[in-house]
């Protein structure tokens, strides 16, 4: 037990990767040949030793629970603490969704006072990135500040606009909070990922009713700032954000890179745990020719694949080729089939004799169950 | 089902495994890796789960400590259960008696009191050292509809080869009506797999009749088989059609291995309906670089291949370096082939460092022996390793 509980907005960026959430959350999305984005947020948790975490869900929550399911795959199936999944709550008086963090924060204002802990860390599940909590709460409460907001200096693209950008001083004090990041300029990007004493949250969380608080990130970070001490951590690492299928394309593509890879499971200590799926090991035929590629277990491969993620239980025959694809669980690539800059969602098939391509900025999405 | 238990079964998984050379110095034959992410026992436990078989006493004793270890609760194979599930049971000191297990039916014997926990009807006795998929509920539905007291299931082995199995001979009703271990001239094709369902009652007698006779070796298929044959109880062939292999050599070890592979294998893994189970490590997916050429293998998670592999089983988190190839041979886990090596017609133990410019083994074609390398042997560069060694230290 660590002192500290997590909460994670599983579906805050929906509606930026569209092709991608349809049909999941953000939290949901699958990422290098066997993961989920949460697999990554949840592994962060566990190498900190921070095993009471709540994942809050709005829309599209089917395939989140579906993944986690009691949690026991991350050794979060516990007694004391473990994995909750809060399905979304409207409350008595209304029956709409929430809409923003805060509400989504609100609507579990039983578990965050009852939870024994003193700190809590905020997140959203739609990057890629290995944050070391525990030296964050380290610097957290070596600053003595109320809120640690962890940021990125990025060269800021338009995706990250409505993220907060923050005026740092040496000792780390954020001194300024931009409300927007700019796009075009290099600024120092909140990653939305907040820690806070548990205490401060929840006297926070009943101020805001009084005042008619509507935002987390507007009206109780951007709002106190000035009468709250925040400290700025600095998190220089890996960080995939996914809200374009282009970017979404990229981070992939990455992970051939050897130096991504040994980044983000090259450490024996930090290990990425995912969803126990029992796959049978890969079998690559007589005629297979396999190019850097990350492939994951349960794959039958007999043709060619170049520069690919090819994801669990794909079969791809003998005299297709993929290249610069990206194939999720269960893609099915007949004889004679060429795709190049492809990305298939689960359990697509494609049959015979077909030529299919995109490019890097628009690879040609292939939605879930769909034939080609 | 809380109160007992229609059929439970009894894995026997305690032999030391001394065909296996190497590979079983430091762990029972049961633990030792194979197709790359598994280990020997888990299609028995497997069947078990996929057959709602959900009580499995597993009796160790020969280098427990890595299968306790991978047993765990029963987890992977869905056998972590309120009432029964998967237990291990070495042997235990008692007030008036302390002693190892003697042989295949002791060891049932001495757990007697296990068994009863559950008040079985009838109890599956199993090895732990076959590859094989297998239902063991349509077998104990043609138990309980001939109302056996033992049904033992047959596999149909070629007449020239049966002099070397436990050989049933039956009627036309599969009624078994004589069994000869090892015939020097077989009279029927149709071979003991060693997997047995006795009627509880049944199996209580003959055991502790079995344990009171100095002269038994304790063992199901010297005595307490042949004992009850002999005293006329019903006894039936159950004749099973599939995939099945007795691993307990290094050649048919490897043999296995190979029937995994091919465009259509002699042993099918993928299939959804039967899922093989196994512990989980959270290993990343695996990476093949450029350079990299293989055909006709298995390569599970978390392996790096720079080099080539030919006809291979390769394990978890291994690493075959630039230039090496790998050919016809075996690797388990999170083993290391070292630049411009060559490992040919060879098993490898998990954790094996192999330096760079080594060879080891020769070409299948050549005619010679399995090289096998043990658990955590370093090799140094440029070594030659000599076809059919068995390497246990460093070199």
């Amino acid at each position: 037990m660590s002192n500290v509980a997590a909460i994670i907005f599983s579906s805050i960026h929906n509606e930026t990767i569209d092709e991608l959430t349809r049909k999941r959350t953000s939290a949901s999305i699958p990422f290098g040949a066997r993961y989920r984005l949460i697999d990554f947020t949840l592994s962060n948790f566990l190498y900190a030793d921070i095993t009471d975490i709540g994942i809050l869900t709005q829309k599209n929550y089917q395939s989140l629970m579906d993944h986690v399911g009691s949690g026991k795959d991350w050794d979060l199936s516990r007694k004391n603490g473990g994995l909750i999944i809060f399905p979304p709550f409207s409350s008595h008086r209304s029956d709409f969704l929430y809409e923003n963090r805060f509400e989504a924060l609100q609507s579990v204002s039983g578990y965050i006072t009852k939870a024994k802990v003193d700190y809590f860390v905020l997140t959203d599940s739609d990057s890629v990135n290995i944050v070391d909590y525990n030296d964050v709460l380290k610097k957290h409460k070596e600053s003595g500040a109320d809120i640690t907001l962890v940021y990125k200096t990025l060269n800021v693209t338009s995706d990250l606009y409505h993220n907060l950008s923050l005026n740092v001083n040496s000792e780390g004090i954020v001194e300024k909070i931009n409300l927007h990041s700019k796009p075009g300029s290099k600024a120092n990007v909140h990653l939305n990922i907040t820690v806070i004493s548990k205490s401060l949250l929840v006297s926070l969380l009943s101020d805001a009713l009084v005042t008619g608080a509507k935002s987390f990130t507007q009206d109780v970070i951007y709002g106190n700032y000035k009468s709250l001490k925040m400290y700025g951590y600095n998190y220089d690492k890996i960080y995939l954000k996914m809200s374009s299928m282009a970017n979404y394309f990229k981070a992939n593509m990455l992970l051939l890179d050897e130096k991504v890879r040994n980044e983000l499971f090259g450490d024996e200590e930090r290990k990425i745990y995912t969803k126990v799926r029992d796959s049978a090991p890969t079998r690559y035929g007589d005629n297979a020719k396999v190019e850097n590629c990350f492939i994951a277990d349960g794959c039958i491969i007999e043709g060619q694949v170049i520069n690919s993620i090819i994801f669990r239980g794909v079969k791809i025959a003998k005299g297709a080729v993929v290249k610069n694809s990206i194939l999720m669980q269960d893609t099915i690539v007949e004889n004679k089939v060429t795709l190049d800059h492809v990305v298939t969602d689960k359990n697509v098939t494609i049959r015979e004799n077909n030529n299919l391509s995109g490019c890097e900025e628009v690879p040609y999405y292939l939605g879930k169950y769909q034939t080609v | 089902m809380y109160s007992h238990k229609k059929c439970i079964a009894m894995l026997l998984a305690g032999g030391q495994g001394s065909r296996l050379k190497a590979l079983t110095t430091k762990v029972a034959k049961p633990a030792v890796s194979f197709g790359s992410k598994y280990r020997i026992i888990d299609f028995t436990l497997s069947n078990c789960s996929n057959s709602d078989i959900d009580t499995v006493g597993v009796l160790t004793q020969y280098q427990p400590l890595i299968l306790n270890e991978y047993i765990g609760n029963g987890q992977p194979w869905d056998l972590d259960r309120l009432y029964g599930g998967v237990h291990v049971l070495p042997p235990y000191q008692a007030k008036d008696r302390m002693e190892w297990y003697k042989g295949t039916a002791n060891a049932i014997y001495q757990n007697i009191p296990f068994i009863e926990n559950y008040h079985p009807d009838h109890v599956l006795i199993l090895s732990g050292d076959h590859i094989y998929k297998m239902d063991y509920q349509k077998m104990l539905e043609e138990h309980i509809n001939n109302d056996a007291d033992c049904t033992i299931a047959v596999r149909t082995v070629p007449i020239e080869e049966a002099s070397r199995f436990g050989i049933m001979n039956t009627d036309d009703n599969n009624r078994i009506i004589e069994f000869e271990e090892k015939p020097a001239h077989p009279k029927s094709n149709k071979a003991s797999m060693g997997i047995y369902i006795f009627k509880t009652d049944k199996l209580f007698e003959y055991l502790r009749k079995d344990a009171m006779d100095e002269k038994s070796s304790n063992d199901f298929g010297k005595n307490i088989i042949p004992t009850m044959l002999n005293e006329g109880m019903k006894m039936i062939a159950y004749p099973f059609e599939g995939y099945w292999k007795d691993v307990g050599t290094i050649s048919s070890l490897w043999e296995a291995n190979q029937d995994l592979l091919g465009n259509e294998p002699n042993f099918d893994i993928y299939d959804t309906n039967w899922k093989i189970y196994s512990r989980n490590n959270a290993a990343s997916p695996a990476y093949f670089a450029p350079k990299c050429e293989l055909h006709n293998s298995l390569v599970a998670t978390g392996s790096k291949i720079y080099g080539t592999i030919i006809n291979s089983v390769i394990g978890k988190n291994v690493t075959i370096e630039e230039g090496a190839i790998v050919r016809d041979s075996v690797i388990f886990s999170d083993t290391v082939i070292g630049k411009n090596s060559v490992v040919e017609y060879s098993i490898i133990d998990e954790n094996v460092k192999i330096g760079a410019k080594c060879k080891i083994g020769l070409a299948k074609e050549e005619g010679k022996e399995i090289t096998v390398i043990g658990r955590n042997v370093k090799i140094k560069n440029s070594t030659t390793v000599d076809a059919g060694a068995n390497l246990e230290e460093e070199m």
